[in-house]
């Protein structure tokens, strides 16, 4: 293991750290949004990337995790410490139901059954009353524990930076663990690993409800950093622009998913900006379209293997 | 809930899944022989429906002529798009075919958005089918409906027959069993594929002309479409063109009774079918195991 494959996350997450309280509002508040993404595509990173495992559907979690906290919040402001593992704890179980499920297909159709189970999820949300339909509901007070009140921003920044440096060790101590390599060697070679006497579903399953927890926090974080949840959160749309992060950033690489989320939120906050793009803001649609087809198109290995294209020595 | 009105709710689910099946075949087709996962494909659905609100005032009451017009600007369409994108994307994986064509729909949407707007349109039912079959007082239903049913039957039936009995028929099944061996008997896969793709774009053109005046015109049609399209798929069966049709049937039945029953949660009572054949039959029910 290379020592810089530690040093330049940590280097980094300290950076971030220090500069906090330098950044204007506007700033802050677009790292946290990095944060939080980067933690939704770290998340979606463990099964596609890690375990070869092609989710459309992983909004769902996601937006379960935030629908949760708002609605388990009430109107007083819950309690920080009960909101967070109930929001991931939610998220979890939805994923266990799918992924149970859904690890009983293959390929293709498990990219369809995904997204299927996802849009069930939306459509709870959608057409009852239980997360007051297509406007979604406010969160009137932010969780907050003691001193620990997300209502602060300086508190909600370092706690979602917080949130990034657990997450990110986290999955990088399983890529090194048993179970990560029992993961890899799944996504290389399924029959193998079963014929070598590896419970394949089970590996497979933890996975699921791993990566949906992990979604799940990065849900609870979003909707303490906008205090309203709708179920555009869970629309399709959603799915498939976290996967593109994945992918964008760089498949099977942690700081891939990182890097991802970056551009994809940087290349929209352009796209969508009069200053830069004129009228042409007004369809960030049309040009994000575009941008995608491209870059999968000239990057299929992601930004990271543009690094590694034009540096070779740098070749990690 | 008395007997006529169960009557009536039987042919709208009939008719809505045969409307589903048209859009799914399409997709299966495009899937089964080209090996292409296509997002886009309920943009096509998205484009018919579009495309019967531009030409209806164009036709009038020459609504068959028009049907027949909006599948050849679509089969063009689809010949283009292939010439275009999708041959680029046959030696791509999934997860890149899945990205590009999720990048096509993005295109797609905002392109309808600036030529169209995000209005919900409506579109008149040609004057010669308008009103009502009555069957005493038992129940009356749209004459409408009954005519996109029976363009539906007549439609699925003409692709089994292609599928099923004619040399182009042959090379598609051959083609989705075994691609190098299609190659190696000299057809021209090129063709074969392009022809395929413009077929599976018009059917679901068509579809989507043919639900236009049931249901209103509206922008994320395409995205709603394509999802049942999957759920279909996965309770029909890999590459199974009569497991679609079952599906589509039974999705059409569980999805408009589900409205009449369950108002509030009738959006997730397919999921739940799809859930249940999972847990059943992970392999659908007319797909065979791998």
């Amino acid at each position: 293991m290379k020592k810089s494959a530690f040093l330049v996350p940590v280097a980094c997450a300290v950076a971030i750290g220090v500069a906090g309280p330098l950044m204007g509002n506007y700033m802050s508040d677009f790292v946290v949004k990095i944060m939080i993404l980067s933690i939704f595509a770290l998340s979606l990173e463990l099964l596609v990337g890690m375990t070869g495992l092609v989710s459309l559907g992983h909004a769902a979690f996601y937006g379960i995790g935030a629908y949760v906290t708002v609605l388990a919040s009430g109107s007083e402001g819950g309690n920080f410490a009960l909101l967070l593992p109930l929001a991931m704890g939610a998220a979890a179980l939805y994923a266990l139901f799918v992924g149970a499920l859904s690890l009983r297909t293959r390929g293709v159709y498990f990219i369809m059954v995904t997204l299927a189970f996802a849009q069930m999820a939306f459509f709870v949300f959608h057409d009852t009353k239980v997360g007051g339909g297509s406007d979604g509901i406010y969160m009137y007070v932010r969780p907050a524990i003691g001193a620990l009140d997300l209502e602060n921003r300086t508190v909600l920044f370092y706690v979602v930076l917080a949130s990034l440096v657990f997450t990110y060790g986290l999955l990088a101590l399983i890529r090194r663990s048993r179970f990560g390599a029992a993961l890899a060697g799944i996504r290389v070679n399924e029959q193998r690993m079963r014929a070598a006497g590896f419970a394949v579903y089970g590996y497979k399953l933890a996975a699921f409800v791993l990566a949906g927890a992990l979604a799940g926090l990065a849900g609870f974080l979003l909707a303490s950093r906008d205090g309203v949840v709708n179920p555009e959160l869970m629309a399709w749309h959603n799915s498939g622009e976290v996967l593109l992060m994945v992918i964008l950033g760089g498949l099977g690489h942690l700081r891939g998913a990182v890097i991802g989320a970056i551009a994809f939120t940087l290349l929209k906050e352009i796209f969508s900006t009069h200053a830069v793009m004129g009228p042409l803001a007004d369809h960030w649609q049309l040009t994000l379209g575009i941008a995608i087809i491209v870059f999968v198109a000239l990057l299929p290995k992601g930004l990271i293997g543009l690094v590694q294209r034009l540096s070779p020595k740098g070749a990690a | 809930m008395d007997f006529g009105t169960f009557l009536v709710q039987c042919l709208n689910s009939v008719q809505y899944g045969l409307l589903l099946f048209l859009v799914a075949s399409g997709l299966t087709l495009i899937f089964g022989i080209m090996g292409v996962i296509n997002l886009a494909h309920g943009s096509f659905y998205m484009i018919g429906a579009y495309m019967a609100f531009a030409l209806a005032p164009l036709f009038g009451d020459q609504f068959l002529l028009m049907l027949v017009a909006g599948v050849v600007l679509a089969a063009i369409f689809g010949y283009l798009l292939e010439w275009a994108f999708f041959s680029y994307l046959y030696q791509r994986d999934h997860l890149q075919q899945v990205l590009m064509t999720y990048g096509l729909i993005l295109v797609f949407e905002e392109l309808r958005s600036i030529l169209v707007g995000n209005d919900v349109h409506g579109v008149k039912v040609p004057a010669w089918l308008d009103g009502s079959f009555a069957l005493g007082s038992v129940m009356s239903y749209p004459w409408y409906r009954l005519f996109a049913s029976a363009a539906c039957i007549v439609l699925a039936v003409g692709l089994y027959w292609v599928v099923n009995r004619t040399r182009l028929g042959m090379m598609i099944r051959a083609g989705a069993s075994n691609r190098d061996m299609v190659r190696g008997l000299g057809i021209d896969v090129k063709r074969l594929y392009r022809i395929v793709f413009a077929a599976g774009v018009a059917l679901a053109a068509l579809a989507g002309m043919i639900a236009a005046p049931m249901s209103s015109v509206y922008p994320n049609m395409g995205a709603s479409v394509l999802i049942i399209c999957f759920v279909l798929v996965v309770i029909g069966g890999i590459g199974s063109i009569t497991g679609a049709l079952l599906a589509s049937l039974l999705v059409g039945f569980v999805d408009t009774f589900g409205k009449v029953f369950f108002a509030d949660l009738s959006g997730i009572g397919i999921y739940l079918l799809m859930a249940i054949v999972l847990i059943w039959k992970p392999e659908g029910l007319m797909g065979r195991r791998s």
